[in-house]
């Protein structure tokens, strides 16, 4: 029975492979991973990483999945900012906060996503001409993308001060809660700030050895002639994107924050007021921490949902790791083994996030029995 | 020296205590009215009172005109419906749109939702549907499916996902929880493999690459392929839905149908599924809500489905301006579908929560 079940699957995957390969083999298209060394003949039109014409296929999947991530992350953070802000509206005392909150989720969740991104990229494409936009603190909206001011540092400095930020953030956390600190929790605020600070004046230290010499620090898009110079310019697919996930992933992150702080229980809220803790203390310390334990594992099935949809840039053009995978089906007709790598690429992002999150869950998660109601 | 205690304030009327308790909740409730507000005018601005309907001006008109231009969609709205269907049939087309609307309808009253009723619904209502598309019979000039576009080409797509992929489901989830591991490991692989994708890169795979795997005459129309991609995914997700669904059912149901000698599929059929699917309605629900947005993504693979002949109807010649308008109508085809179904999860999910469990 088992023997039938899995080898009347097995034959037909060798099956549809075999017919694949001499399918293939018909048009002169030899199978097997060779064409991941050859160059590709072609281009992105976004590309974190340097990237040309000569470059292999392999590094043009490289960039795909780079692109897929950074698209991602600003997605996720900002529909993670939106989702808050409405999450909050909604579980708020207050009724037209309330009102708000659930208009937006009722509006925006039951439009699909592809409409959004088409209708954000539409208009981003009908803005006006570098020539006649406006200006707004700095930034500058034109129908080739928005133009911000940049810092002017070179790359390697800036990662730098990117990952001594996120240090700045991480390790006044870690201080106070690992185990390696000999101190009681208390006594660890000198060092939380000790690291706070250390982390910041690395920043500092890195953009401003990293500035390019005899400029400003600072580049802001200015006029010249027909286009705009300086600052940086964030492509209209990419903020198309972005907008699109940021606005219709918000509303379902507003959903999951609501379930979040609902599932506080009432009597942990009461202990604390009897406690006599004010408002905001209460917030910070009692709802947010547990309202956090209990939205993690369905946020974390949210990010994983928001990661896939970065594919829908190629409905616009953006050049995320699926348009790459099928940009190498047209041009080398290694379907298979494109569609191979494209599945275990997406495999490794899911899996690797859903053990982010697991590690996270397991690291907040209340130890022992708690009474809840 | 006696210390008074403070005095407690009255109680406050409870719409005060919501929209004014304090100076803070005050200036909060005002912001937001005037959020609301503010937003309600414009768009109201937009959409009504400065708008432009009828199609006597041409695009000129619109352009004059500061609000909406609803003129595009009365010139044009036959294309956004119904695509490149011949247009002297196009009353079929509408009629099979109203089919599923129907059959839609049918399944969400409870006389339905028994497995047979529900299997003749959806099958009588495909097959009228499949019928007054194509042709080809009664003397109904024949249709084909590359002349299938609009809102009746989404809808079949739905309704033929959901036709495949419920059963699809069903077995993929009594084979993962098969005793036997073999048979339920595969079935968990290919369950998770088909979830942790992204529905684009399936319909692709379904539409683009399959062919090269198929001998010659299984290959058939890329319609077909991407409705079989599409219904794939879609059990993946339902086949855990009712696998939860089942684990909700207490283990004692199916150790006394075990006792009473019920067959295998007794015990499927008449105790755990029944319960199973009242425990899994209301995510069932939301999965077909979810399946039925995600139908959009077919105009990737080069469907002519609603939001291409949207594109189509705004991106020739003289209304390359009115993209929001074609967009918003589009926006509310789909909102009236989704909203009212989730609506309708929403309903069950407070009905089946009061009622014994």
């Amino acid at each position: 029975m088992q023997a039938l079940y899995v080898g009347t699957l097995g034959a037909i995957v060798i099956s549809g492979a075999l017919i694949a390969r001499q399918n293939l083999a018909a048009q002169g298209i030899t199978s097997g991973f060779d064409f991941l060394f050859k160059s590709t003949g072609w281009d992105v039109n976004f590309s974190l990483l340097p990237s040309s014409a000569n470059d292999p296929y392999w590094w043009f999947f490289v960039i795909g999945i780079a692109n897929t991530l950074f698209l991602g992350s600003f997605g996720l953070f900002f529909a993670t900012v939106v989702g808050t802000i409405i999450g909050l509206a909604r579980t708020s005392s207050n009724l037209m906060a309330q009102l708000l909150g659930r208009a937006y989720v009722d509006f925006f969740r039951n439009i699909p996503l592809i409409l959004q991104v088409f209708f954000w990229y539409a208009v981003i494409t009908h803005l006006p001409t570098p020539r006649n936009a406006q200006e707004f603190l700095g930034a500058t909206l034109t129908n080739r993308g928005f133009y911000v001011p940049a810092l002017n540092v070179g790359a390697w400095p800036l990662a730098a001060a990117v990952l001594a930020a996120i240090g700045a953030i991480v390790a006044p956390l870690w201080l106070g809660r690992t185990a390696y600190l000999d101190r009681p929790v208390g006594e660890r605020r000198t060092f939380q700030l000790l690291a706070l600070a250390a982390g910041l004046a690395l920043v500092l230290l890195f953009l401003l050895v990293g500035r390019a010499p005899n400029a400003p620090m600072l580049d802001i898009p200015t006029l010249q002639g027909l286009n705009l110079r300086g600052g940086l310019r964030v492509s209209s697919e990419f903020s198309a994107l972005v907008i699109a996930i940021a606005i219709y992933g918000g509303a379902y992150i507003g959903e999951i924050v609501r379930g979040g702080f609902k599932a506080v229980g009432r009597g942990q809220l009461e202990a604390a007021q009897s406690l006599g803790l004010a408002p905001l203390k209460i917030f910070v310390l009692v709802r947010l921490p547990l309202a956090l334990r209990a939205m993690l594992p369905i946020l974390a099935n949210q990010y994983v949902w928001l990661i896939k949809a970065t594919t829908m840039g190629i409905a616009v053009g953006f050049s995320d790791f699926f348009m790459i995978v099928a940009l190498a089906i047209n041009h080398s007709g290694q379907t298979l083994e494109a569609i191979g790598i494209l599945m275990a690429g997406f495999l490794t992002i899911n899996l690797s996030l859903a053990a982010i999150f697991n590690r996270i869950n397991k690291a907040i998660a209340l130890k022992g029995n708690q009474l809840r109601g | 020296m006696a210390i008074s205690a403070p005095s407690y304030p009255e109680k406050p009327p409870a719409l005060e205590l919501r929209f004014s308790a304090t100076p803070v909740q005050a200036v909060v409730s005002l912001c937001c009215l005037a959020i609301l507000v503010f937003v309600a005018w414009k768009l109201l601005n937009w959409a009504v009172f400065s708008a432009v309907f009828g199609t006597s001006g041409g695009p000129a008109a619109c352009k004059a005109a500061a609000g909406a231009c609803w003129s595009v969609i009365t010139a044009r709205w036959r294309i956004i419906l119904f695509g490149l269907y011949p247009y002297d049939e196009q009353w079929r087309s509408a009629l099979a749109c109203l089919t599923v609307v129907v059959i839609t309808v049918l399944s969400c009253m409870p006389t339905f939702w028994t497995g047979r009723r529900i299997a003749t619904v959806w099958v009588v209502g495909a097959t009228l549907y499949y019928g007054l598309m194509k042709g080809g019979i009664l003397g109904l000039p024949r249709v084909g499916e590359e002349a299938w576009g609009g809102l009746a080409l989404t809808l079949f797509i739905f309704v033929a996902t959901c036709l495949i992929g419920f059963p699809l489901a069903l077995c993929l989830c009594l084979l993962r929880r098969s005793k036997l591991p073999w048979i339920s490991r595969t079935t968990g692989l290919i369950i998770d493999t088909v979830r942790s994708l992204p529905l684009i890169s399936i319909l692709f795979t379904f539409a683009v690459v399959l062919p090269f795997a198929l001998p010659q005459w299984l290959q058939g129309d890329k319609l077909y392929r991407v409705m079989l991609g599409s219904a794939l995914f879609f059990s993946a997700y339902q086949a855990e839905i009712i696998r939860g669904g089942m684990q909700g059912v207490p283990a004692g149901q199916e150790e006394a149908a075990l006792a009473l000698g019920l067959s295998y599929r007794q015990r499927i059929g008449h105790i755990l599924l029944p319960q199973a699917m009242r425990n899994a309605l209301p995510a069932t629900i939301n999965q077909f809500v979810i399946s039925f947005k995600e139908t959009s993504l077919v105009i990737i693979v080069g469907l002519f489905e609603i939001l291409a002949s949207g594109n189509a109807a705004y991106g020739t010649g003289e209304w390359t301006f009115a993209y929001v308008e074609v967009y918003a109508f589009i926006a509310f085809i789909y909102f009236v579908f989704v909203f009212s179904l989730s609506r309708y999860g929403a309903y069950l999910e407070r009905r089946t929560s009061i009622g014994p469990r």
